[in-house]
């Protein structure tokens, strides 16, 4: 077999063994009941319960992509047709929270407006009562909120960098015909806006609809979002036919979502001219200008507030702040929930993402390569070998459990199977930031240095490596950031010595007891601060314009 | 015998020919320039001779040598892209040097090549900048640098000034060429603009759908172009149709303008009733309001002035006769230049200006 072979078939191998075949355990397991082979589906349609979480998922993601495109489309505005000083950091401190682990922004809500958060706490000093004024904890109110916080830089994002590009000529020309700057915004600039609008919404109700972690941990029993339910019946209620018939459902949805998205964005790709964003953002130094980013900072802050309150919380004990909450994760209190003394968690899960980040990038890496050939298939490779980012992780921990539970695979037990799982869903962002540098990197630079007398061993070590060295980097970052934040597949599939960061956090929350709560923070707070490292890294190693030399 | 021969290559993209019958020579120390519109294969033919590409049939040999089975890097030839391919991870000297690391040569004897090769391209003291900080000129120039360092056998250059504005590649033209000549290294060049090939050639070799059409040195393909293709893109625009009905003593040809007698025995190839081309040079016929000599050995023609064009030191004069229009380029100093559009006039061929041209 040649290596070109060997580096097409690796990647694929591992997609088709740890990601179809899980996919096909699931379906083996929920269609073959009864004498339709249908009866887990029968059950679950005919349960009102589960067709109420269908219908509550549904609208939940609804009105939480409403809430965080109303959120997010005046700061996309904002970022792109305005320039203050200071953007680059702001813009980059808005996509923080989109990165953070979803069991990081559970916890920030709680230290924000939980019971014990700086919200409650204040308005106790202010009122003098003990109860808690704001109960928002296991409401939907929380549930929507913390969608928006998360998602809203999608919105941000892909929004911004379309109207950044969109040529003011436009709205110009609007103008000169006689538009008014309303008629103008509705006519012209909305149209042309709609494409990255759509895209982003659906991305936002995408992850809305599969939402774990935080309705889970914000939003209580009676709030179970689809993924929450597929939860329960796998570990609480061992329904695994319902839960995979449930999980297809789930799957269903997803795709049409996600074909929905990828037509959308296909449309987005009529051309329009688009222009270097330089020339299209408004310069203007004058006291309009301190207002906003005064007003930007302000909003920022409101929006950083669960992570900061985070930290607040962490360092505040009923003594006043102290670092008691840390020094507790170094000790083995017998009263805690731990088995496993603190430490050994985090040992756990920075071993975890260790092990992850290396068989992310060593899949991702090949995958990119494979996806780069040229060649006709490269388009649906890429869409192939994206397939396990569109899997909620739920669904993901459970096809693990139903189909390496006996021979030929059975990672009952070890420590492999969260590794595995990690590295899948992790992939896929090496592929993404290596994706771009291969395919910028200048046709005839390889040829160049070939012309130049270096045998094609030398071409990949002076030149290839070099040259993706810095996505190399970020690939792995992120890698390292998704393992270890990854918290609904973890909690399907980890055993009790395996726990992880994330899961730990999530089962002291189930304790009660000051000392828990504040170990569960001190803890969150740790890996807020890992992964915000990794950010810091990604911003400052990413190519600032990929292609661009 | 040659240093480099193309004999009879072919090569094809999938079922498409690119590169169909192709034989071509070059002599130590010669700049040839491949010169044709573009998609008619002169990068291909670059790129099978430095061995990026590989040939369906024909070979390609290097001072006797068949280069059939030499690895790209192992050819010991220079080329430089149009991209210029400037590795951007390095600086100014990483790039000049890199093709003296891959021969394994010392950091001194590096450092010594690359700073003679700076001098070179007149870039003394460019050794520590970064590739994004130089301007356009200054890249082309370190590409070049980068190629000659590894004192390359054979130097391709793809089209190396196609992304400069006119009056910096220009001025580049005479540069590249005065290095080249210095260095004293057998190139090709591959361009699509005439004037650069003026500028730059020894030979200029004329492709067209992936074929050679005529090779030569730059005046005789101007002053005898074998095809009306080749006469169109080096810039002959005074072109008519038309049939040779004597051949006894001078030729004459029928054309829609009227009957031209040239002087002089008809070219060996031709003879009575063939469909020729006349090509007459817009720098030799003129204008005048009234022609008063009948004496002088000329063809006059009756025709109106369409347009003057004043170019700085020249008048270019468009004169509509019959169906056609001819041009004629006189000094804007000189009173013959002095018509207006709508005048009638008589334009005034002397023999010696015209080139026959058979049609395919």
């Amino acid at each position: 077999m040649t290596a070109s072979r060997l580096l097409t078939l690796g990647p694929l191998a591992f997609l088709a063994v740890f990601f179809l075949y899980p996919l096909v355990a699931i379906l083996g397991r929920s269609f073959g009941g009864g004498a339709l082979g249908l009866d887990p589906f029968q059950e679950l349609l005919g349960d009102s319960y589960y067709l109420g979480r269908i219908w509550f998922t549904i609208w939940q993601a609804t009105l939480s992509t409403l809430l965080t495109l109303v959120l997010g489309l005046p700061v996309a505005y904002l970022f792109a047709r305005h320039e203050f000083p200071g953007k680059t950091i702001l813009k980059a401190l808005t996509t923080l929270p989109f990165i953070m682990p979803t069991i990081v922004v559970a916890m920030g809500f709680i230290a924000l407006l939980g019971p014990q958060g700086i919200v409650n706490t204040a308005l106790s000093d202010v009122f003098g009562s003990n109860a808690p004024q704001l109960r928002v904890t296991n409401t939907l109110t929380i549930i929507f909120l913390a969608h928006a916080f998360y998602n809203y830089s999608i919105v941000v994002r892909i929004v911004s960098a379309y109207w950044a590009n969109l040529s003011p000529r436009f709205g110009e020309s609007a103008a000169m015909l006689g538009a008014g700057r309303v008629r103008t915004f509705v006519h012209v600039t909305l149209p042309l806006l709609l494409p990255a609008v759509w895209s982003s919404a659906i991305l936002v109700f995408v992850f809305s609809f599969t939402s774990f972690g935080v309705v889970l941990v914000l939003g209580g029993p009676q709030f179970a979002t689809v993924e929450v339910a597929i939860y329960e019946l796998t570990v609480k209620l061992f329904r695994l036919e319902v839960a995979g018939a449930l999980a297809i459902i789930q799957l269903v949805f997803t795709y049409v979502f996600l074909f929905v998205y990828s037509r959308v964005q296909a449309q987005s790709a009529v051309p329009i001219t688009l222009v270097a964003s330089e020339s299209v953002s408004r310069r203007r130094k004058s006291a309009r200008d301190i207002l906003l980013v005064v007003g930007i900072v302000a909003g920022l802050l409101v929006v950083l507030s669960p992570l900061l309150a985070l930290i607040e919380r962490a360092v505040s004990t009923s003594g006043g702040y102290s670092l008691t909450h840390f020094v507790s994760l170094f000790s083995n209190d017998s009263g805690s929930f731990f088995y496993l003394s603190p430490m050994r968690v985090v040992w756990n899960s920075v071993r975890f993402a260790l092990a992850s980040t290396a068989i992310a990038m060593l899949v991702g890496t090949s995958a990119a390569y494979v996806i780069v050939r040229p060649g006709r298939r490269s388009s649906i490779l890429d869409a192939l070998f994206m397939l396990p980012l569109v899997v909620s992780a739920v669904t993901l921990g459970f096809g693990f459990l139903v189909a390496f539970n006996r021979p030929p695979i059975d990672l009952r037990g070890s420590w492999l199977i969260l590794v595995i799982a990690h590295s899948l869903i992790a992939y896929p962002f090496v592929i993404r930031t290596l994706l771009p540098v291969l395919r910028g990197m200048p046709p005839h630079l390889k040829e160049s240095a070939a012309v130049l007398g270096a045998s094609p061993f030398r071409v990949f070590i002076h030149i290839e490596i070099p040259i993706i060295a810095r996505a190399l980097l970020v690939g792995a970052t992120f890698a390292f950031a998704v393992s270890m934040g990854e918290f609904g597949a973890s909690l399907l599939l980890v055993r009790a010595e395996f726990t992880t960061i994330p899961v730990a956090i999530f089962r002291l929350l189930g304790q009660p007891g000051e000392a828990n709560l504040g170990q569960a923070l001190a803890m969150s707070t740790l890996l807020m601060a890992v992964v915000a490292l990794g950010f810091v890294a990604i911003e400052r190693f990413r190519y600032r314009d990929v292609g661009g030399f | 015998m040659p240093l480099l021969e193309v004999n009879r290559a072919f090569n094809s993209y999938g079922a498409v020919p690119v590169i169909s019958d192709v034989t071509l020579n070059a002599e130590r120390g010669e700049l040839v320039c491949l010169l044709g519109p573009s998609g008619c294969g002169k990068t291909t033919l670059l790129r099978l001779i430095a061995g990026l590409e590989t040939l369906d049939s024909g070979t390609i040999s290097f001072d006797g040598a068949n280069l059939h089975s030499v690895a790209p890097h192992s050819r010991g030839f220079g080329l430089m892209f149009q991209d210029l391919a400037l590795f951007p991870h390095m600086n100014v000297y990483g790039n000049v040097g890199f093709g003296l690391r891959m021969q394994g040569l010392s950091s001194g004897a590096v450092r010594r090549r690359v700073d003679e090769m700076l001098e070179l391209v007149d870039l003394v003291n460019y050794g520590d900048r970064k590739v994004h900080e130089l301007s356009g000129g200054e890249r082309q120039r370190v590409a070049l640098a980068r190629s000659l360092a590894p004192a390359p056998k054979l130097l391709m250059l793809d089209e190396p000034l196609a992304s400069l504005d006119r009056v910096l590649r220009e001025a580049l033209q005479i540069q590249v060429r005065a290095i080249l000549k210095e260095v004293g290294v057998t190139s090709i060049y591959v361009t699509h603009d005439k004037d650069e090939a003026f500028a730059i050639a020894d030979t200029i070799v004329f492709m067209k759908r992936g074929s050679v059409v005529q090779a030569g040195p730059p005046e005789t393909l101007f002053r005898a172009p074998a095809t009306e293709l080749v006469a169109r893109s080096l810039g002959i625009r005074n072109i008519i149709a038309g049939t040779i009905v004597g051949a006894s003593e001078d030729v004459e040809i029928a054309t829609s303008v009227g009957t031209l007698t040239v002087g002089g025995p008809a070219p060996a190839e031709m003879s009575v009733g063939d469909e020729v081309l006349v090509l007459i040079d817009e720098r030799q016929l003129f204008v005048e309001p009234i022609h008063d000599d009948p004496s002088a050995d000329v063809i006059v023609l009756n025709g109106v002035v369409r347009e003057r064009k004043f170019r700085g030191g020249e008048a270019e004069i468009h004169v509509t006769v019959g169906n056609d229009e001819l041009v004629s380029i006189v000094s804007s100093a000189d009173p013959r230049s002095d018509v207006k559009a709508g005048q009638d006039v008589c334009i005034v061929i002397p023999p010696k200006a015209i080139t026959l041209l058979p049609t395919a």
